[in-house]
This record gives structure tokens, sequence and C-alpha cells, in this order.
């Protein structure tokens, strides 16, 4: 088998935290130029697109590496707005420690939450985490004047430095944020613990005949998606300037996990993919779709969950590991074909074997394989 | 030989019932460092569940185990690695979604000591001990004579190489009991003569406790051979003795014939 090996320059660095850190770089500054060439409302809407992209990639974690199921995410995303609601009211902190501290509450509610969910598999996980999303409202309503009632808390925008435009600031902090959740998440999946979530994802004894302690392993899947889903919903109410519980129907947390899967489950790039069509899908292209029709405003409004679902089967069939799965098995075949063509004859002949023997099925190496089982 | 004051497992008295189904019957067993025990016995003897009980997955009605002089009272499975104990699974059991090298890798659980905020922060620390880990399990696969197949996904691999892998995630936590449940059930003849020189050779290392249906590699990989029937110990002793034993050839090894061929089968 021929590798193609590409000069060390050209190589990604093999340390992971140097290699999340080039992506994080790259897109900061992708994001940086696309931020100045768009208007006030497209900034608005760009960093709801890195709000969300943090909420699913904590829930990717949970359900893609980790296998539980959570319908809930939507309560952790309240949990830190009112937090940081509650920290603009009755005193002003540096947003910094305000986003901190609503992590830390997140995950301190998450760990709460994890110790009796995690015992739960499957549909009945699915069940306690929906509850959760469903039950939160009443206990705003309950305490109201604690937690501002139908009226919710106000919170401010951030004040910007300088000249710059106030959403283009906020904007900048969402997606910052964002790029720092998603190295953060990305070195921890390549190391130890990463590995540890998908062995008890796929096989619960064998992980804990390796030493992996089973239970502690999905609290803290849980905790890191519920801190996410925490930040998520920080950043999200600084752009809407109010936190109440109509920010945070049940329909939020479905729409969290449908973005989760059609992005591509356990993938942190498809975290964004998934959140453009969780912020775009439901109004503007469902919008846009019933003006095609010259239907009505309401049809517009309710179409959104037409249009997600279809969305959601169309994907589940064309690529069922999500957009990120679909361009990455795109691009291994683009890859393959331009070698070939490139390389020449000779060498085509040793690809040949290449992707037979990724999967085993003839090529040299399966036949040895045969031979000694034989 | 075996000393059960000088640590090694020993089980004393365990009884498990499944209901009104007796499991196993105040079996008493020792494994010692350094030495091979077979655990033989006809289908449905109790072997696995003797198993599942030091591990922990049955909790025995009563009896106890302990190793290397340690009590093992309610302990939990993920509890065994950190005590030196290593475990496969009957048929393979490995994690589809980790590569092989992966795989082996989870096994080291053990000797892993990163914190979770130098794995979040991707420091140095973490880092190193993951490519000191890495490496150790290429060696480690190497050995076994499988480097080849270290970052494939482990579902697409032949039988006899899955088995090898799932044997090296078991050793890579440097165990010092191991404990093998049928290592040789679906290999193929060559497969089991080398699986056999292995087990000599980790006795130099570890014990190894072997739950196991082929005769031969019990007969001579064992320094001691422990007979199950129908949750009991009816006979233990040196492989000589026990193939001498009236009893045994009464409970088992009528039956090994129907197991000879069985493994022929499964092996080709």
């Amino acid at each position: 088998m021929i590798k193609l090996r590409l000069p060390g320059w050209a190589r990604l660095p093999r340390q992971p935290m140097l290699r999340h850190l080039l992506f994080g770089a790259l897109g900061a500054l992708f994001f940086y130029l696309l931020s100045n060439s768009l208007s006030s409302f497209n900034n608005f809407q760009l960093g709801e697109v890195a709000v969300y992209a943090i909420a699913i990639a904590g829930l990717s974690v949970l359900t893609g590496v980790n296998g539980q199921i959570s319908l809930g995410q939507g309560a952790f995303l309240a949990v830190g707005a009112y937090t940081i609601g509650e920290l603009e009211v009755h005193q002003s902190i540096n947003l910094v420690f305000q986003l901190l501290i609503a992590v830390a509450v997140s995950a301190a509610v998450g760990f709460i939450i994890a110790v009796p969910a995690t015992r739960l598999r499957g549909p009945y996980l699915a069940g306690m985490t929906l509850l959760l999303a469903l039950a939160l409202p009443f206990l705003s309503d309950k305490y109201s004047s604690f937690f501002g009632g139908d009226q919710g808390l106000i919170t401010l925008p951030p004040d910007a430095p300088g000249s710059i435009d106030p959403q283009k600031w906020l904007t900048w902090i969402q997606l910052l944020c964002a790029l720092i959740v998603l190295v953060l998440l990305g070195n921890l999946l390549s190391s130890r613990f990463g590995r540890s979530f998908r062995a008890v994802r796929d096989n619960e004894v064998a992980a804990s005949l390796a030493g992996v302690h089973v239970a502690r392993t999905k609290v803290i899947a849980f905790v890191i998606s519920a801190a996410c889903a925490g930040l998520s919903g920080a950043l999200l109410v600084l752009s809407t300037g109010v936190v109440n519980t109509g920010e945070f129907p049940l329909s939020l947390s479905i729409y969290i996990l449908a973005g989760m899967v059609l992005g591509g489950a356990g993938t942190l790039t498809g975290a964004w993919w998934g959140a453009i069509l969780v912020v775009y899908l439901p109004n503007q292209w469902s919008q846009s779709l019933a003006n095609a029709f010259h239907a009505n405003h309401l049809v517009g409004a309710n179409l959104a969950v037409i249009v997600f679902g279809a969305v959601l089967i169309i994907v589940m069939l064309l690529a069922p590991a999500g957009v990120q799965g679909g361009l990455r098995w795109l691009g291994h075949r683009l890859v393959t074909v331009s070698t070939v063509t490139k390389l020449g004859s000779n060498i085509s002949v040793a690809l040949q074997d290449q992707p037979a023997s990724k999967q085993d099925r003839g090529g040299p190496d399966s036949e040895t394989a045969a031979t000694s089982v034989d | 030989m075996s000393d059960a004051s000088t640590g090694g497992l020993v089980l004393s008295d365990i009884e498990v019932a499944f209901g009104g189904l007796t499991a196993l019957d105040h079996v008493s067993l020792s494994a010692g460092p350094g030495e091979v025990v077979g655990v033989i016995g006809p289908n449905g003897a109790g072997k696995t569940t003797l198993f599942n009980v030091i591990c922990g997955f049955v909790r025995p009605d009563s009896g106890t185990i302990s190793y290397a002089g340690h009590a093992m009272g309610r302990h939990q499975p993920h509890r065994l690695a950190k005590l030196g104990i290593a475990r496969t699974l009957q048929g393979v059991g490995l994690v589809p979604g980790l590569s092989v090298v992966e795989n082996v890798m989870l096994g080291a659980q053990r000797k892993v000591r990163s914190d979770f905020a130098s794995a979040l922060f991707g420091l140095a620390r973490s880092s190193r001990e993951e490519s000191a880990l890495r490496s150790q399990a290429l060696e480690l696969l190497g050995e076994l004579g499988i480097a080849e197949h270290a970052t494939k996904m482990p579902t697409a691999l032949p039988y006899g190489v899955q088995k090898r892998v799932s044997l090296a995630r078991a050793l890579i936590a440097e165990p010092t009991l191991l404990l093998l449940d049928e290592p040789a059930s679906g290999l193929s003849a060559d497969d089991m003569a080398e699986l056999g020189q292995l087990l000599r050779r980790l006795r130099e290392r570890m014990g190894v406790l072997l739950v196991e249906h082929h005769m031969d590699l019990v007969m001579s990989t064992c320094d001691r051979i422990v007979v199950l029937n129908f949750g009991r110990v009816i006979a233990s002793g040196v492989p000589e003795s026990v193939r001498a034993d009236p009893e045994v050839t009464r409970a088992y090894l009528g039956e090994e014939v129907r197991g000879a061929d069985e493994g022929g089968t499964a092996g080709a």
C-alpha cells in the first residue's frame, strides 16, 4: 500500500492542542472577515449561529459521542440565561465573569440532574430530560418575583469599545466563545476522556472491564453538555435583551437535537452546519418558501416545523452521518479520484487496494489474514 | 504451587443462585501469581458465572473473594482493573467505534494519570501520556503480529485478529492476573498453537485464569485444572490427575469429542 506523504510544513501538527488552535485561528479569521462584510441584522444572525453551535456541540458530545439522548437542552440554556439575567439585574460584573458564572451554574445544575439521569437509558433518559424542559416555565411562574415572571429579566448588550458597531461586537464575542468551546471540546475528544466516552457508548461491559468508571463517564458527558447549553443560553439572551420562559420553548430543545443530528452527531464541525439550519431554516428559509407559493403569513410560521422534518428525513436518507459525515465521504471520494488521475497508472494499481484494505474486502491484507485463519 | 496466603486470587465457598437454579454451589478456587489455572466443564457448568462473580457483575449469595490479600466485597467491575486484574470477554467485546489501536489504549485506564483539565486544555501532560500510550499499544500489537491493522476499525477485521486485539487490550494494563474467557473459540489450529505459546510466555509476568473448551490447549498450558459440573467443583489438580479422574471422565470427557468437533468446524 502506498501512502501519500505531504512535506513537513504542509502536515497538520500532531499535538491536538496545536492542531485545534490552528483550526480555531483560521475560523476566527474567516468569521472576522465575514462579519465585517455583513449588515447589522445579518451579524445578529451570525451571532445566533455561533450561540446554537455551542449548544449543539455540547449535545453532540453527549449524544453522538457518549450515546445519551437529551430532549431537554433548552432547560440548561434557560439556566445559563437566567443566571446572566440575575447577574445583570443585581450587580454589574465583568462580562467574562458573568459568562463563567453562567457556565458554572448550569454545570452544577447539570450535575444534580445527571446523577439520577445517567442511570436511565435511551427512551427513559429522553423522557426525563423532556420533562425537565417542560417543567421549567412553572418554576419561573412560581417564583416570579425572583425570575421576573412573564416579563422576565432584562439583559443589556455589552459595551463596545470605540466606534465598533455594538451588534458586531456582540457577534464577535459570541463567535469567540463558540471557537473556544469547540477547541476545548476537540482537545477533550482526542484525549483519554473522548476514548472513554465512545467506549461507554458502544460497549459498557468492555469499558468497565478496561477500568472505565461508566457512571462517572456518563455524568461528565452530561455536565459538559449542560455547561455548553448554559453558555449558549447566556450568550443568546445578550442579543435578545430579555430573559423569559417564552425564549425557551420545548421546540428549542427539539431544534437543538435536530440540528445536532443534521449537522452530524459526534462531529464538532457538524455543529456549525446544524446551527446554520437551526437559525435559518425555521425563520427565513421557510418564510421565503411560503412567499414563493404566495401562502398566508401564518402558513410560513407553521411551515418551519414541516420543512425541518422534511430536511431531517432527506438528510438521514442521503447522509446518515449528517452534513459533516456527508462532506467527509465526499472529500474521501474526491481525494482518491484526484490522486489516481494525477499519479498515473503504476500508482493507481497500488491505490486500487487502498479503499479495499480499508474495509478489508479483498486486497493483499485480508488475503494473508484469511490464510492465517484457515 | 498455589499458596492462598501469598496473594493471588482466592475464592472460597462461593454460592450463586438464579431463582431456583444453583449456578455455583460452594465453589472454592485459587490462582496464584505466575500460575496458569484452567477452568473446564460442560456447557452450563457455571464457568462464565464464576468469571462474572470475580468481576463484580454478579454478586455471590455467600462466600468471599480476595485478591492479593485484599477482600473484594461489593466491588464494581471498573475497580478490578485498578487491582491489576484484566479480563477478556467471551466473543471479542471490542468497541466498534474505536480503531484497533484506540481499543488497545482503552485497556490502559489503570495507568493513565492525566486529569480532566489537562485533557480539556490539551496540556503537554495529557498529550505526552497519550503518545506514550499509543506507542506502547502499537508495540503490543506488533508483538501479537497484528501491527498492520492498528488504524483500522475492528468490526471489519477477521475474527482471529479481533481476538488478538482484545487480548492486547487486556495485556496493556500489565495485569497481575489475566482472566481469559474462551480465548481459543473460533480460532484456527495455527492461531491456537500460537495462543498456547503466548500463554506459557505470559506466565512469567502474570497469573492466568482460563475458561476454555479446547482440551488440548488446557492440558498443554495449565499448571492446574479445576473441573466444574452443575456449579460444583468435581475435581481439581494437575492435568494428569484430572485427566485420570473417573468422575471427570463421566461428567466431562464424554462431551469432549463433541466439543472438539465444534471447535474444528468453528475454526475452519
